[in-house]
């Protein structure tokens, strides 16, 4: 199998949905001429042309809005917001149309587009550039929130993304691009809503996804160091959200902690160990730990911004202390 | 800060224990996992260790109180810390009256190994609001899953050592507990604690060394109640010999009708042929209480089973009034359930007279001690084939020897003999249990 980079994977399944079906477009700054502010749709405006990369005004809210329009008469529009922090222009057209337009016309329309969008810290960008608040999006019901953590899984994901005819809030991570994987060639499709166990381990679980995947990953690497194996649990996608292989491990190791790039507090790991604890009460063992962003506005200065941040040693003490 | 320490719940069913004794008295030191009282359940007694250090504050309960499970009974914290809890044992739940000794009350305090010579005590229901509460229900710190394990198990939380964070019990505590054939596992009867009886090795050590045995809870609380038992009951005793030749016959030709499982055994016919004499001698079937004798309306007949640590007696109630073939149904399904830890409170709960039968290890006679607070208890030895003499000569038959252990201050030989004597009509005529 190929090992190609996330940006190759998302790229590949852009072109090989567009390829396959007319009816899928692109639209959002920067997407066509230039080539994506992430190079994602390099080489695309070319190939494609301008009707299906359309470059757009810097209005997140008419980008979300046109999008919403396209796919209620029959398109399949990907929709790229530059990033997540950008999508809160379009608030209102993401979880109050593009979540609910489904129910409110009581099921005479659906929304098949996919809203693109990049989150994430780490890149020095500012406490207005630099954000996680996926577990925002994942609170409305009738949006499906997709956050993929390897290369196989983004292309996995946003090709079955593509092709679901409910709308989706697919998150990417602005330091993944250049994660490398192997992703299977061809039409390679993931389920939205399964979370994968990414890695098998049998001390405890750690929950994840995206950017907490990758952080996981070399965290259980040194955990193994010293004996302690991890079993990783990747969500994948947040809403819906599939516990079931999170409390199937949950009841094989007793112990979890849960690792996330957002804030703690209401975020993504308080639903997950919430839901433990609901669904698998007489399983645990010690209490869970959930490792976060801290609760700051994430700092310009290079070393505050890594401070505030979830780092590998944080998840190793993480795992340390539910083991205690 | 000071801090309130509740009667524990060591059983799921277990709503209330008695307070049987302080070890630690106002004003004494006491440090974490010090024993702080010992509480006596309707299983059996528990000591209850000081979850803090510190100086005991407040004794809010009395010896011999029955306090609701999660109710206060002490305070420990620093010298000086001004503390006072009021108890939720009210004085008038306490006081006896005789309406209150209802049979039922009183056979509710009576389990295979109640309490010896405490009063049978009316519930204390009603009262469980509890005054203080407490962080940890029940005053056991364990993770979910440990609690969840030790239920499954009937594994006393209390008595283990958690080496979790702050002493939190955890699953491999309970796991532990579980392997160790001494760890402190419940004092239930229903406990597993490690076979006594295991088949004995025939290699000889050549210098054995003295091996000091820790008792288990289970064998402490029978030590326990016995010592009283022997102690304040006046036994007395009278033994019978019975011809079984009649009765192993009708069992033999019951037996051959039923399946392996089904089959009926000798002890299931003296427990019927006991229940329906009782019901002829209300006075053996009874408690005494002061100075009034309760004679208990149901005959719930007591068996006494082998548990791995010990023994427990599992009750046949109303025995007089069951058929055979349901008393040995329900003798072996109570039995299976004691030796594997599962007994229900029901089993072992209500007895109003014992029996305890050695007749499968070739005994030729053994007395029993009674089995508080009933009034008698019933020990069956093995039916032999012996010479016989009878009509002036020596003849070949079954015999079996019983004995009867009775409470002089209910009883006394004549009516026990009398009791014995209209035992045998139904041992040695068995067609009258059928009728």
């Amino acid at each position: 199998m190929a090992k190609i980079t996330m940006r190759e994977a998302i790229s590949q399944a852009l072109m090989e949905e567009m390829d396959r079906d007319p009816n899928v477009f692109i639209m959002g700054e920067e997407v066509g001429v230039w080539g994506g502010s992430y190079a994602v749709t390099k080489g695309f405006y070319d190939k494609y042309g301008p009707d299906r990369v359309k470059d757009t005004p810097i209005a997140e809210n008419a980008i979300v809005g046109g999008a919403i329009g396209a796919a209620m008469v029959g398109l399949r529009p990907v929709a790229e917001i530059m990033t997540i922090n950008f999508a809160f222009v379009a608030m209102d057209y993401i979880v109050n149309q593009a979540a609910k337009l489904h129910y409110m016309f009581g099921g005479q329309f659906t929304l098949p587009m996919v809203i693109r969008t990049v989150g994430g810290g780490g890149r020095q960008l500012g406490a207005t550039h630099s954000q996680t608040p996926d577990a925002v999006f994942a609170h409305f019901p009738g949006l499906k929130v997709v956050s993929p953590g390897t290369p196989a899984d983004a292309k996995g994901l946003l090709k079955s993304a593509i092709r679901s005819n409910d709308p989706i809030f697919f998150i990417e991570h602005a330091t993944m691009y250049q994660v490398r994987g192997e992703v299977p060639e061809g039409d390679h499709l993931v389920p939205i809503g399964k979370s994968k166990v990414q890695r098998e381990g049998r001390d405890l679980t750690i929950v994840t996804y995206c950017k907490g995947l990758e952080l996981s990953m070399k965290a259980a690497d040194e955990l193994a160091k010293e004996g302690i194996e991890a079993e990783i649990v990747d969500l994948r996608t947040l809403r819906p959200l599939d516990m079931e292989p999170v409390l199937e491990s949950f009841k094989k190791t007793n112990r979890a902690v849960v690792v996330e790039e957002g804030w703690k507090s209401y975020g993504v790991g308080s639903e997950v160990v919430s839901r433990i604890y609901e669904e698998a009460f007489d399983y645990v063992d010690a209490p869970i730990v959930r490792v976060a962003q801290k609760e700051v506005p994430l700092p310009y200065n290079r070393t505050l911004e890594q401070a505030a941040l979830p780092q590998v040693p944080d998840i190793v003490a993480a795992a340390k202390e539910v083991l205690k | 800060m000071a801090e309130t320490i509740n009667m524990p719940k060591l059983g799921f069913d277990m709503a209330e224990g008695t307070l049987i004794r302080w070890v630690k008295q106002v004003g004494e030191t006491i440090h974490k996992g010090d024993v702080l009282a010992e509480i006596e359940t309707d299983k059996a007694t528990v000591e209850v260790e000081s979850p803090a250090s510190g100086v005991v504050l407040q004794l809010i309960v009395s010896q011999g109180d029955v306090v609701p499970v999660n109710a206060p009974i002490a305070v420990v914290g620093q010298a000086g810390e001004e503390v006072s809890v009021q108890s939720s044992v009210s004085s008038d739940q306490l006081s006896v009256t005789s309406d209150q000794l209802s049979v039922s009350s009183v056979q509710k305090a009576d389990a295979a190994l109640p309490p010896a010579g405490t009063a049978p005590t009316p519930p204390a229901r009603g009262s469980g609001a509890q005054a203080v509460s407490s962080p940890e229900a029940g005053g056991v710190k364990a993770s979910p899953l440990a609690k969840k394990i030790a239920r499954d198990n009937n594994v006393n939380l209390a008595a283990l050592q958690g080496t979790g964070p702050g002493g939190r019990v955890v699953k491999k505590d309970v796991e532990a507990a579980l392997v160790s054939v001494q760890s402190s596992v419940i004092s239930d009867q229903s406990a597993v604690i490690g076979s006594q009886f295991a088949q004995p090795s025939y290699q000889v050590a050549v210098a054995a060394e003295d091996k000091v045995v820790p008792t288990t809870k289970l064998r402490q609380a029978i030590g326990r109640r016995l010592v009283e038992s022997k102690q304040t009951v006046p036994h007395f005793y009278v033994t019978h010999e019975y011809k079984m030749d009649m009765l192993l016959e009708m069992r033999k030709q019951f037996n051959a009708y039923l399946p392996e499982d089904e089959k009926i055994s000798v002890n299931d016919f003296i427990v019927k042929a006991a229940a329906l004499t009782l019901r002829q001698f209300p006075n053996l079937n009874a408690t005494i209480k002061g100075n009034e004798v309760i004679q208990f309306g149901h005959v719930n007949v007591g068996v006494a089973v082998t548990v791995p640590g010990g023994l427990m007696t599992v009750v046949v109630k109303d025995a007089d009034q069951k058929m055979l073939r349901q008393i040995s149904a329900e003798v072996k399904a109570m039995a299976a359930r004691a030796r594997e830890g599962k007994v229900k409170p029901d089993d072992v709960d209500g007895s109003t007279f014992s029996t305890s039968n050695l007749g499968m290890y070739d005994v030729e006679d053994f007395i029993a001690i009674i089995n508080p607070p009933e009034a008698a208890i019933l020990a069956i030895s093995s039916a032999r084939e012996v010479p016989v003499a009878e009509d002036g000569q020596v003849k070949i038959g079954w015999r079996m020897k019983a004995t009867i252990s009775v409470d002089h201050r209910v009883s006394d030989g004549a009516e026990a003999a009398q009791f014995m004597q209209k035992l045998a009509e139904f041992l040695e005529n068995p067609v009258m249990m059928l009728v």
